[in-house]
């Protein structure tokens, strides 16, 4: 008799797993930074390239960019395991379940939030947003990324069993990313106005916590749901 | 204490009791609404400020008020059928999901109609009104993930799934759109004990309201027994009903 695997190594062991995928299909992890950047700089090119207009808006700019990117990349959170039959497995093993999903949305977040992360200082120089927010910027989306992966992956797991869930996910999930999209942008706004944003950050951090508590359960009833 | 409700788990005990009820709910809908419109529209003293337009008032507040109210009953019939695993509150979730869509639109379109003369533009992004649009996605998001499943008892628990979520959302995204940005006019009668409302504008308020809720009760009904024959089309009491009808 195998002796039963501990949750940490449950953790571990999905994780990795998840982390090895992505990283043999370099697309999957590109392709939504690649996006990031485009839409990012199709507004200059909308709006027109006045550094004044561009610093006003940099901040709504960089969060909707990251909130499109974050639902494009969402999709291949389950939906391979879902095709291929891994996912029900997971479901049928005798290691919880919330352990596991965990381990899956940490793993998105490493190979879509974190990029986005590392990208978002450039990004925001070809906005031209001031200086001394940069440090708000990245604070904001260090802590709100996250969020969007932990209430995305609830969508998605959702919508995997329908053929076209793409356009329903973002129906689904996007009025719900809308108090991250406040307090982020809010923060950054301060902070270029020298404005104390700890209780912004603060904020982020509450929705922070409360979607990782919960969020694992809401997206473990939804696959549930969808394995049948 | 609650063996009383378990015969209503069947579907056919369901059926004839919204049935029954139905007529009640219909005739007292509209007696009410007829007096409470007429009371508002015809009596209700005009306002020193907004002159006659704030008559609107007597169907934007009912619809605005409904449609979080409508959200909420939702909500509870996604968690009775979470954890009793009670199929008949799933088909009383999805018969008052397109009510609650069609209560918020009318509440955004009756606000956008007032906001009009009051602010002078058919639209702010102030909060209250951002949140009711934000309801209404809410709203359609329920209603397209339910049209989305061909199997009725999966939608069923997918759509509650979604709700939950949605109700755990509800009062963050209303305080953060809150404090975004607020321009709108504060809650008329939300101070239960002094209502900032004469008596004699607020009782017709309070009428309509009342119809609203039968209104809205009645067409759940309705729905709700549509919902009930077509789940167990194939069920024999569902065949000696309508050989009834045809009869």
């Amino acid at each position: 008799m195998n002796q039963p695997l501990s949750y940490w190594q449950t953790f571990s062991i999905v994780l990795m797993r998840d982390l090895k995928v992505a990283v043999r299909n370099k697309g999957d992890v590109f392709n939504p930074l690649i996006f990031f950047v485009i839409v990012i700089t199709l507004f200059p090119l909308g709006i027109g390239p006045e550094g004044n207009t561009l610093t006003r808006i940099a901040p709504g700019i960089i969060w909707v960019a990251a909130l499109l990117s974050a639902l494009l990349s969402l999709e291949r959170l389950f939906k391979n395991d879902y095709s291929d039959g891994s996912l029900e497995q997971m479901l049928l093993s005798p290691q919880p379940l919330f352990i596991m999903v965990f381990a899956k949305v940490l793993a998105h977040w490493i190979l879509t939030g974190i990029p986005i992360i590392l990208a978002a200082p450039l990004l925001a120089l070809l906005l031209q947003l001031e200086t001394n927010a940069y440090g708000a910027m990245l604070a904001t989306l260090a802590l709100g990324t996250p969020i969007l992966s932990l209430i995305g992956a609830i969508g998605v797991a959702l919508t995997v069993g329908i053929k076209k869930g793409g356009v329903l996910l973002s129906l689904l999930i996007l009025p719900l990313y809308i108090p991250v999209l406040i307090f982020a942008t809010g923060a950054i706004e301060a902070a270029a106005l020298g404005l104390p944003y700890s209780g912004h950050l603060a904020i982020i951090a509450a929705l922070l916590v409360g979607a990782l508590t919960l969020a694992p359960f809401a997206i473990g009833a939804a696959l549930r749901v969808s394995t049948n | 204490m609650w063996k009383w409700l378990h015969p209503y788990a069947k579907p056919e005990r369901s059926y004839q009791l919204a049935s029954t009820l139905l007529p009640w709910f219909s005739v007292l809908s509209i007696t009410t609404l007829l007096i409470g419109i007429i009371w508002a529209l015809g009596f209700a003293p005009v306002d020193y400020q907004q002159g006659e337009s704030y008559r609107i008032i007597y169907v934007h507040v009912p619809a605005a008020t409904l449609s979080m109210s409508v959200y909420m009953a939702m909500a509870t019939a996604a968690l009775v059928s979470m954890v009793w695993q009670l199929k008949l509150a799933d088909a009383a979730a999805a018969a008052m999901a397109p009510i609650g869509a069609v209560l918020t639109t009318i509440a955004l379109i009756t606000g956008a109609a007032w906001g009009k003369p009051m602010w002078g533009t058919w639209w702010v992004w102030d909060a209250r009104l951002t949140s009711e649009l934000i309801l209404l996605f809410l709203y359609l998001g329920i209603i397209a993930l339910h049209n989305a499943f061909d199997d009725k008892v999966l939608a069923g628990r997918a759509a509650g799934i979604l709700t939950l979520v949605g109700v755990v959302n509800i009062p963050i995204i209303k305080y953060s759109v809150e404090w975004w940005n607020t321009l709108h006019q504060g809650a008329t009668i939300s101070k239960l004990d002094k209502p900032s409302m004469s008596t004699d504008m607020l009782l017709p308020l309070l009428v309509n309201i009342l119809g609203f809720v039968l209104m809205i009760g009645a067409i759940t009904l309705i729905r709700f027994r549509n919902e009930v024959i077509a789940r167990n089309a194939m069920r024999p009491w569902v065949k000696e009903l309508i050989a009834k009808e045809l009869k």
